[in-house]
């Protein structure tokens, strides 16, 4: 087997064990939930009890006959952020945990075989582009939750992961090959390289944004229903869209300064290859905007009454930016960045 | 900052349009605009009106980025001052109840109150913290808060106030700077640059002046006949495409073997490649696209050598399908001209299409027409297309390399000699791109240490009770971010003090403030 089948094998082996984690994040989501219910009915029993007292496979989400789907989603997010803030998790977290650790080198093994049998950075074409980006996204997540708990995260992770995997060997995938002139450049090295790790910590961040949003109008819910003044809940579950808060302004301000050198190394670059460092080209318009967003959502994070849901939007409207960048840019719109093989 | 938010997020909004629709000046199409306004009559002078085939020209794209700036400046400023005198004032005196801050820890030691003092001091000073030693601080006379003191006696206090991350401020204030600097870059650019484009056959000569050029825009107050003065001959253009595979005819390389003399006579050779420009005198030339000019040699009805060398043919395709026109104005009887395509790998199976875009099996096919080319009527043509009113077409032949077409009634021969290749070369002059990469630097660097530098102030408070052996001392820390204070810094000052042994003299330790120590003892 030469080195570029293995990649193409490692990568089919990565998703095998993505999809597994997928799998067990999301019994262990449907275990907590059911056992959040069947907790709340019998309030009385121990937490371990609570816990362990649900099979996921005997109670899954999707036939749960009462509520309606908004409150399907809500109770999800809600019992996968009650993780995040507990000091241990379950098992099956645990194990999935393990699970996507490992996926993601895998991963990060099949990306540094297609280097090799390519003999250049494996980032040439939209192909590998979306094989480094998941494996990007998952080390984010892997290396972000030894600092954040941000475990309750995983699922999302996984699921995304897939997609973009899934998408790579569907519809992108393209064999070993040389790279057209225009590309080879050490600069496509540094500055892909640069726009692929601030995307990866990006995702992480929206995902937290989004789970932040969701979590922050179920509290909002609960409050106007239980008639309990926010402030005074204490260590209620207003801690926890705070957590999520906190988890996606610290990886947007990792990932901020990442993304405006990936910009500015791209204007260098293409200065040496085209004549301009600036020319308004579709990619780079929309770079610009996904700089201007994410810079709006750190102004909005220092300006009273903008902090939380609407700083979270420009975070989401960053990432939504950030994510037309790669998928639309290519597919819908021309322009000198056009050659990256869709 | 309300202002900023809500700027930012129209200045996102407004840059949209400009990727989605065709722009002038600015896509690499310049057809692609006129092509639109056909396409969509109705619509497009609106869209032209307002500005939106040229939005990142426009005055409203120009107005929401000034106002922008404007904002940024009128809060900027008056933090410099701000910092400027947070920096030369004291850090504030530290807050009655420590305990409600972050990193808050408490502890008794057995040391002089003027010895741990000094050495909370030092070890902050080494920190690289402001420090400011308060001996008798006016403490707020709520006695109590340490639950211990008996009331009416006293207790002796001192404070050390600590503030560290002013680079914080710095870098924050450099960032947004920076921003109002590279706005001079771009404007540099815009202003005194120009933009050129050429194309070039291997053999061919280019003058750098502004008439040679195939296309000039040079910005408004460029200096067109002051061009840095040299010249280039394209020697030859080596190409490569991928000769199997999924890929087949994709470029693999393109290498312009160019000769460049400059204005003091000296010679150079070199190559032009992608990624590889030639840079002479801050004017730089990049090989931007390529093709194919097909020689040939054009006798006359007379069989005098009218026409002899390489023409451009325009590619219309990725395997170089190429269409171009040989104009003889020279030809007697008559005129003579030839519309030609060009195919690079012309297979008899491929029909009127290349093959593949290296030169396999090229083909010339040539249309000729004898009568007035319609040069002298004063209006510029395109060296691209034939003006056909005053033209009839007397023959059509497909040629090989070697082959001639003989012209009927004795107007003449044209004979494909070979093929020559030629470069597209894109010409800047930016002399505001040092200015602007200077700006980019200052903003990744102000960018990165106001992230991540944290600003926080440290509380150190000793206190002494008459009745009581030893001080009791408390420590917290105020972080002035969103994100909290890192512990290193008090963990390590507790470690510190916690070693101090009880009957260490202040002359043992080396790292002591002298002066705050006398004026405490």
């Amino acid at each position: 087997m030469n080195i570029a089948a293995l990649s193409d094998n490692l990568v089919a082996l990565a998703i095998g064990i993505y999809a597994v984690a997928f799998t067990v994040y999301a019994a262990d989501l449907a275990k907590a939930r059911t056992g959040a219910r069947f907790g709340a009915r019998t309030r009385s029993t121990t937490p371990a009890a609570v816990t362990g007292s649900a099979n996921p496979v005997d109670s899954p989400v999707a036939v749960d006959p009462d509520g309606p789907p908004e409150d399907v989603a809500a109770p999800d997010v809600n019992s996968l952020l009650d993780r995040s803030d507990r000091s241990d998790l379950s098992r099956t977290a645990l194990i999935a945990g393990r699970l996507l650790t490992i996926a993601c080198g895998v991963n990060i093994a099949a990306v540094v075989a297609r280097g090799v049998a390519a003999g250049r950075a494996p980032w040439g074409n939209m192909y590998e582009f979306a094989m480094v980006g998941a494996a990007a996204i998952a080390t984010a997540f892997v290396v972000g939750s030894r600092r954040h708990r941000i475990e309750g995260l995983g699922i999302g992770v996984a699921g995304l992961v897939l997609v973009c995997l899934g998408l790579a060997v569907t519809v992108l995938y393209t064999p070993v090959d040389a790279l057209i002139p225009v590309l080879n450049s050490y600069w496509m090295v540094i500055h892909v390289a640069a726009a692929i790790v601030a995307g990866g910590v990006f995702t992480i961040a929206a995902l937290a944004s989004g789970a932040f949003l969701i979590q922050r109008r179920r509290e909002r819910a609960n409050d106007s229903t239980s008639g309990i003044d926010a402030t005074s809940r204490g260590t209620g579950t207003g801690l926890r869209s705070e957590t999520l808060e906190r988890v996606s302004y610290g990886l947007i301000v990792f990932a901020f300064p990442i993304w405006t050198f990936a910009v500015i190394a791209g204007a260098v670059w293409a200065e040496a290859a085209w004549g301009r460092y600036w020319g308004w080209d579709p990619k780079e318009t929309w770079a610009f905007i996904t700089w201007v967003l994410y810079a709006a959502y750190l102004h909005a994070q220092s300006t009273a009454g903008w902090r939380g849901t609407r700083a979270a939007w420009f975070s989401l409207l960053g990432y939504a930016a950030f994510l037309f960048n790669f998928v639309g840019v290519n597919m819908w719109i021309s322009g000198l960045h056009s050659y990256a093989g869709v | 900052m309300r202002t900023a938010v809500a700027l930012l997020g129209l200045l996102a909004f407004a840059a949209i349009p400009g990727s989605v629709l065709p722009q002038r000046n600015v896509a690499t199409d310049p057809a692609a605009v006129p092509q639109f306004m056909a396409e969509h009559p109705r619509i497009s002078p609106w869209l032209d009106r307002l500005g939106l085939f040229e939005v990142y020209a426009s005055p409203w794209f120009a107005a929401t980025y000034g106002l922008l700036l404007v904002s940024m400046t009128g809060c900027v400023l008056p933090r410099c001052v701000r910092l400027w005198r947070e920096a030369r004032a004291e850090p504030p005196k530290a807050p009655p109840r420590l305990d409600r801050f972050e990193h808050h820890r408490e502890t008794s030691l057995d040391a002089p109150a003027g010895v741990v003092v000094a050495q909370a001091a030092a070890t902050l000073r080494g920190r690289g913290y402001r420090v400011v030693v308060d001996s008798e601080p006016d403490a707020p006379c709520t006695t109590g808060e340490t639950g211990e003191a008996v009331p009416g006696q006293a207790k002796a206090r001192a404070e050390v106030r600590a503030e560290k991350g002013y680079a914080r401020e710095i870098g924050n204030l450099a960032f947004h700077l920076s921003l109002l600097v590279l706005l001079v870059g771009v404007a540099g650019g815009k202003l005194f640059g120009f933009e050129g484009r050429v194309a070039l056959a291997e053999g061919d000569t280019f003058t750098n002046v502004a008439s040679s050029y195939d296309a000039f825009t040079p910005a408004s107050l460029a200096d067109v006949d002051g061009l840095t003065p040299f010249s280039m001959t394209l020697e030859e253009l080596e190409t490569a495409f991928a000769p199997t595979g999924p890929r087949t005819g994709e470029p693999r390389k393109f290498d312009a073997q160019v000769t460049y003399r400059t204005e003091d006579g000296a010679e150079a050779s070199t190559s032009i490649a992608p990624n590889q420009p030639l840079d002479v005198d801050g004017t730089k030339l990049f090989l931007s696209g390529h093709g194919y000019a097909p020689r040939v040699t054009v006798r006359d009805g007379k069989d005098e050598t009218v026409f002899s060398g390489p023409v451009i043919f325009l590619p219309s395709d990725g395997s170089l399908t190429s269409d171009g026109v040989i104009k003889v104005p020279n030809a007697k009887p008559t005129q003579l001209g030839f519309e030609g395509l060009f195919l690079p790998t012309g297979t008899p199976m491929g029909g009127d299409v290349s093959q593949f875009p290296g030169l396999l099996a090229p083909r010339l096919d040539l249309v000729a027409y004898s009568g007035d080319l319609s040069m002298d009527t004063g209006v510029p043509q395109s060296v691209y297309s034939l003006d056909k009113t005053s033209l009839t077409e007397i023959e059509s032949q497909s040629l090989r390399i070697g082959e001639t077409m003989r012209l009927p009634d004795g107007a003449g021969s044209v004979t494909f000699d070979g093929v020559a290749r030629f470069g597209n070369f894109q010409v800047a002059y930016d002399p505001g791109k040092e200015i602007a990469l200077a700006a980019a630097v200052l903003l990744l660097i102000g960018l990165t240490v106001s992230l991540t530098v944290r600003r926080r102030r440290v509380w150190v408070r000793v206190t002494q009770y008459p009745d009581r052996e030893g001080v009791q001392v408390e420590t917290a820390t105020r972080s002035l971010t969103r994100r909290s204070a890192p512990s290193e810094d008090t963990d390590k000052l507790m470690q510190t003090l916690n070693r101090l042994a009880p009957d260490l003299a202040p002359d043992l330790a080396p790292d002591l403030d002298p002066e705050a120590v006398r004026s405490l003892s």
